[in-house]
């Protein structure tokens, strides 16, 4: 039962990741894919503890999922700062209200 | 283990059969179901929504939300009897719990951060317009 339980979690888990997929392949601002791809670590590291209830070694494998887990945060961090191109606030308001006075 | 044949006759035959169901194990298999919907939620509004935020809202909620429920459910399946080992699991994974419900959140907060000083800006009304006769 635990057996059957295990592999349609993780077939229905693998089949959704299908549309983050997609949203990587067609997304348009790279902050789409980023997003894409943080989900998609996310629910790898639900995958891994899935895993390891089919082995039955669930002991082992929750350590896999806290150390990918750590990594998924910090990978989508260093690429949003990476992304980012620092413009602070204040400047984006001094230059709306710039072109405001332009027009 | 808990005697369970008084309370659930469905449940008494899966325990006559030998597959060793527990109570606790049912609320398990709720908890995994009901985080695939959540699941599903993202997914829908991963490919239907017009915009970067809007996806961005679908992701953020339905991803820490359907994760937590699942790693719940999991360690209520796993958890077969009431040894110290078991009870070591669940605290294992209740952390991984605790920690994704702290970084989720702060990623998709940072993300959120640099796409909005990185000039993307939000869909208006006029913009959804234009779409549509597109």
């Amino acid at each position: 039962m635990i057996d059957w339980f295990s592999i349609v979690m993780g077939t229905a888990l693998f089949l959704m990741m299908i549309p983050m997929v997609y949203r990587i392949w067609v997304g348009p601002t790279p902050f789409d894919r980023m997003l894409a791809v943080n989900v998609i670590g996310t629910k790898t590291a639900v995958l891994l503890v899935i895993i390891g209830t089919l082995f039955g070694r669930v002991d082992m494998f929750v350590d896999f999922a806290i150390a990918y887990a750590l990594l998924n945060f910090v990978s989508a961090i260093v690429v949003s700062r990476y992304l980012n191109r620092t413009v602070s606030l204040r400047d984006m308001e001094e230059k709306e209200k710039a072109k405001e006075v332009e027009a | 283990m808990i005697h369970v044949q008084a309370v659930l006759p469905v449940v008494a035959e899966a325990v006559d059969k030998g597959g060793g169901i527990f109570p606790l194990q049912l609320i398990g298999f709720a908890l995994g179901v009901l985080g695939l919907v959540f699941f599903l939620g993202t997914a829908v509004g991963m490919i239907r929504f017009p915009d970067f935020y809007t996806r961005m809202h679908a992701a953020g909620k339905g991803d820490t939300l359907s994760t937590m429920l699942m790693l719940a459910g999991f360690a209520l399946v796993t958890m077969e009897d009431f040894s110290l080992g078991s009870w070591l699991l669940v605290v294992k994974i209740m952390a991984i719990v605790l920690f994704l419900y702290i970084t989720c959140p702060t990623s998709t907060h940072a993300l959120m951060r640099a796409a909005f000083e990185d000039d993307e800006m939000p869909l208006e009304e006029k913009d959804l317009a234009k779409r549509k006769k597109k």
